[in-house]
């Protein structure tokens, strides 16, 4: 058998984005020992490219704001899907979270009073998210990197988990490999908190880097826990569409949280004709009153006038952008266009610098002049794996899950800015989690070697198996299959071709190779990462056939209605032998206090 | 179709490299990044190469492209001129692992040794935006070290036993103007950051991607902190008279 490093921790943390930092940090100052590994350089996560904001009702700017609005907001804009504890310790928990950061050393954008200044996002009632300009995401993991640092937290980079290891039904380590030089490690671990991010990389036109490859689902489903809401895929309506070599990268909805206009090639605002009935209320009616409220917004006044229909909820900009250009509306690249040029260009450049320079550089479009050209772009998944929301931790006893991995807080659809807020507050939680845990169980993890044996195998077999797929072809054939089966509108007979040869697909994978050495082989690690990938696609198109209505992300064309009944379960996928198997599960229900705060005054918010 | 010549470097710690080239099909808008991933996809699966956001953000892609410090995914093809080879190489002040990527973990190091944020303890933390606008410059820094690749202190001299770098001067000139932060870092800065081999040359100043004026707003200022705090004793007696800062 192949050598391999041993460490042990009380906890390890499997991810250095914000949840995973935050869990490290919590952990580590409840005294137990704590391991963090990522596969990318510390402050590269996923966690480093959130732009617009952090969501918490701080009310700094509109006092009206509290956290009861909050998870109202979250619930509606989740279509009900979510776990309401969790979207209930979240509105909760947020702001404290983010004062923490600030006496943490981030710096946010003030308002005129020296408090941390928040913006308007879609689906949010008030101006909600706490920002420093469009690089949030950045502020908040180089705060969260320097304390752990500080704490002295050990972090392992570059080096990617493969397997967890299990000690009858309990986690007790995980396995994996440096990219540098590619040997192996074996980390023993008494509790291990999964904070791997997202599941883009299955998808051709995506917000997200190759790191997202689903590896924390696919850990997890491979140990034996729940994926559930896996139909739940959240395409952003704004990526950019040219040139080809940045398709899908992200537009931030603070564009139009400050004001930025959509309009087809007719020079359409056709977002007024796209507003759901039950929540055209709450947004503007006409172009002036939309233009009161920006005109307001930007001079940081009061008024009466409602948001503009721009900032309607994700699912639904991203429809209506893709209906907008299947009747031939679309801009010359297939898009439409994002307007923001009719703002002071001295403002525009300072609320949303690294949108000018992205447009400037990579476009050659100055957005202070002409409207930018965007349409959907895969972008997050609310599906992960099933956590308990007090203590995030999944149905496999000492394996817990925060951040993009885990599901249930963001339901059917998640709001903007609701992730970052996510990470800090869930990210703390299963920190907590965890270290109690590993303080409860004090006897050292036990390793068996057969898991060790059969996790070196299946790195090594790429290098010799001779003539066998090669893995960047196999990806571009997930690509394919995605986007024309698993897409943003969805249908029953689609879904089932797409499913078979997902099916096929995954026999091939089974085939792939590699040659050279293990130093630095980005195409021996694919090779590993196809898998997750395929457990992923898999996952997400087999729950989206058993979802026969149309609610949030989730779009059939067979079935465009949404279905009450529906709501009253999730959808979970699991590992039975060989085999996916897919269960409905009930979907928690709010007690009666928390629905009060429906009928009240919260008109619904879609 | 047209067609772009690069030629990559290709090598590895233990052997010397060579440059190898390819022929890539060009698309419009394309960087040099995206010509990097299409040999990886189609003709060289092994390449090594550092990538995250592909939008200038989180600076993973540092290289040397035609000679110049820069980030792959904001080199655009077409601003080199056509028929003309481009050549890809990894950054040369620290030490190679594979073809493009290096071994930055030095500059994980130094940063653990930088004093952390300290606010004073009955902050009320309102503050105004005036007063974080040059913080926020610095808390701009993606972590590329393109500027720690040119400043020759590091590249030529390899002075990294006295010597943190302008990217850590940014660091600390970010938390030193925190208006509430009450750590003292002059010494350091003084002695073990070596800010005294640092003769303002700003070369660190012109390839930072996130135009931040690393000389002129960063180590300048810390410049005048540390003379003020050990060479000017009516500065210093001021301020154990009047408080560290401000
Ligand atoms: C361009 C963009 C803009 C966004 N803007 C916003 C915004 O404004 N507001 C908002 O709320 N949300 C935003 N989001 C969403 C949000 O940024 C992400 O959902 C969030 O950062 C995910 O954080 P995380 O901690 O769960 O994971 P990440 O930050 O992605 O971190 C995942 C970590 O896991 C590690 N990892 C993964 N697999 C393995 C493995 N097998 N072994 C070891 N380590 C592994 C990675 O290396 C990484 O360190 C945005 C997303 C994108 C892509
Ligand atoms: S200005 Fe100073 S830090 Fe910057 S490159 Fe020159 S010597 Fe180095
Ligand atoms: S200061 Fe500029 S050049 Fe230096 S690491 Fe930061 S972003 Fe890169
Ligand atoms: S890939 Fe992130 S800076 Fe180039």
């Amino acid at each position: 058998m192949a050598n391999y490093e041993v460490h042990e921790y009380d906890v390890l943390v499997v991810g250095a984005g914000g949840a995973g930092l935050r869990a490290a940090i919590e952990a580590s100052s409840m005294g137990v020992t704590v391991g963090l590994v990522c596969k990318s350089l510390l402050g590269k996560a996923h966690t480093v490219m959130a732009e617009g904001g952090v969501a918490a009702a701080l009310a700094n700017v509109d006092e009206q704001d509290g956290w009861e609005t909050h998870f109202c907001d979250t619930m509606n804009g989740g279509k009900m899907m979510n776990n309401w504890r969790m979207a209930q310790l979240h509105a909760q928990e947020a702001p404290d979270r983010v004062r923490e950061l600030e006496r943490w050393g981030a710096v946010f954008d003030r308002t005129k009073d020296g408090k941390i200044l928040q913006r308007a996002f879609g689906g949010h009632k008030w101006k909600r998210l706490c920002h420093v300009g469009d690089r949030t995401g950045l502020e908040m993991i180089r705060t969260l990197q320097d304390r752990g640092v500080h704490q002295g937290i050990t972090v392992y980079m570059e080096c990617a988990i493969t397997r967890l290891l299990k000690d009858g039904n309990k986690v007790s380590g995980a396995f994996g490999y440096f990219r540098e030089d590619g040997r192996y490690v074996l980390f023993k671990a008494k509790a291990i908190v999964l904070a791997t991010g997202g599941v883009g990389k299955s998808f051709p036109v995506t917000s997200n880097s190759w790191e997202y490859t689903g590896d924390g689902h696919a850990l997890a489903y491979d140990a034996g826990a729940q994926l559930i809401d896996m139909e739940f895929v959240q395409f952003h309506p704004t990526g950019m569409v040219w040139p080809p070599g940045v398709r899908g990268i992200l537009v931030t909805e603070g564009v139009r949280g400050e004001g930025g206009i959509l309009r087809n090639s007719k020079g359409e605002r056709f977002m007024f004709k796209y507003l759901p009935e039950a929540t055209r209320n709450d947004y503007a009616e006409t172009e002036e009153e939309a233009k009161i409220w920006v005109d307001a917004a930007i001079r940081g006044e009061k008024t009466q006038a409602r948001r503009p229909p721009e900032l309607s909820t994700r699912d639904n900009v991203a429809r209506s952008i893709y209906l907008e250009v299947k009747a031939g509306r679309g801009s010359p690249h297939g898009g439409v266009f994002l307007d923001i040029s009719y703002q002071d260009p001295d403002r525009v450049k300072k609320k949303l610098p690294s949108m000018y320079h992205q447009f400037k550089e990579l476009a050659d479009v100055d957005i202070t002049q002409q409207p930018m050209e965007v349409g959907p772009t895969m972008h997050y998944i609310m599906g992960g794996v099933r956590v308990d929301a007090d203590t995030a931790e999944s149905q496999v006893p000492g394996l817990f899950a925060a951040g993009e991995v885990s599901g249930g807080m963001h339901g059917g659809n998640r709001l903007g800015g609701n992730s970052l807020s996510d990470l800090i507050v869930f990210g703390r939680r299963a920190g907590a989690g965890a270290a109690e845990y590993a303080k409860k169980h004090t006897a050292a993890p036990s390793i068996v070697d057969d898991q060790i044996k059969a996790a070196i195998d299946e790195m090594e077999a790429p290098f010799n198996r001779k003539d066998g797929k090669n893995p960047y072809e196999l990806q571009r054939k997930m690509h394919e299959i995605m986007s024309t089966y698993v897409g943003i509108f969805r249908e029953e007979n689609d879904l089932k071709k797409g499913i078979s040869l997902l099916e096929a697909l995954k026999e091939e994978i089974k085939q792939v190779s590699i040659s050279g050495t293990k130093t630095y082989n980005p195409g021996w690690h694919m090779c590993r990462d196809l898998r997750n990938m395929i457990i992923c696609s898999e996952a997400i198109a087999r729950s989206a056939l058993s979802r026969t209505e149309s609610r949030g992300a989730h779009s059939r064309l067979d079935y465009t209605e949404t279905d009450p009944e529906q709501q009253k379960s999730n959808t979970a996928i699991f590992q039975d032998g060989d085999s996916m198997k897919l269960e409905k599960t009930p979907t928690p229900v709010m007690p009666e206090e928390l629905k009060k705060l429906f009928v009240k005054k919260e008109p619904a918010n879609a | 179709m047209r067609e772009a010549v690069m030629k990559v470097f290709r090598g590895t710690d233990s052997g010397s490299g060579e440059f190898k080239t390819y022929k890539v099909p060009i698309e419009e808008g394309m960087v040099v990044l995206d010509a990097i991933h299409y040999i990886q996809g189609y003709l060289d699966p092994e390449l090594a190469v550092r990538w995250n956001c592909k939008a200038a953000k989180c600076g993973s892609c540092s290289a040397e492209v035609n000679g110049h410090p820069a980030l792959m995914c904001k080199s655009r093809m077409d601003h080199f001129p056509e028929g003309q080879e481009i050549t890809v190489e990894p950054i040369k002040t620290f030490p190679l692992v594979k073809d493009l990527v290096t071994d930055v973990s030095w500059n994980y190091e130094v940063n653990k040794k930088i004093p952390a944020f300290k606010p004073s303890e009955n902050a009320d933390w309102t503050f105004m935006q005036e007063d974080i606008e040059r913080v926020q410059e610095f808390r701009k820094c993606i972590e590329c070290f393109l500027c720690q690749n040119v400043c020759h202190v590091l590249r030529d001299h390899d002075r990294k036993d006295v010597f943190y770098g302008p990217r850590f001067f940014v660091r600390m000139a970010g938390l030193e103007m925190h208006p509430l932060d009450t750590e003292n870092r002059a010494g350091i800065l003084k002695d073990q950051a070596g800010l005294g081999y640092c003769n303002i040359t700003k070369c660190c100043t012109e390839v930072c991607p996130e135009e931040i004026h690393i000389t002129d707003n960063a180590i300048i200022p810390l410049k005048e902190r540390v003379v003020d705090e050990f060479y000017d004793p009516v500065a210093k007696l001021f301020k154990t008279i009047f408080g560290k800062k401000k």
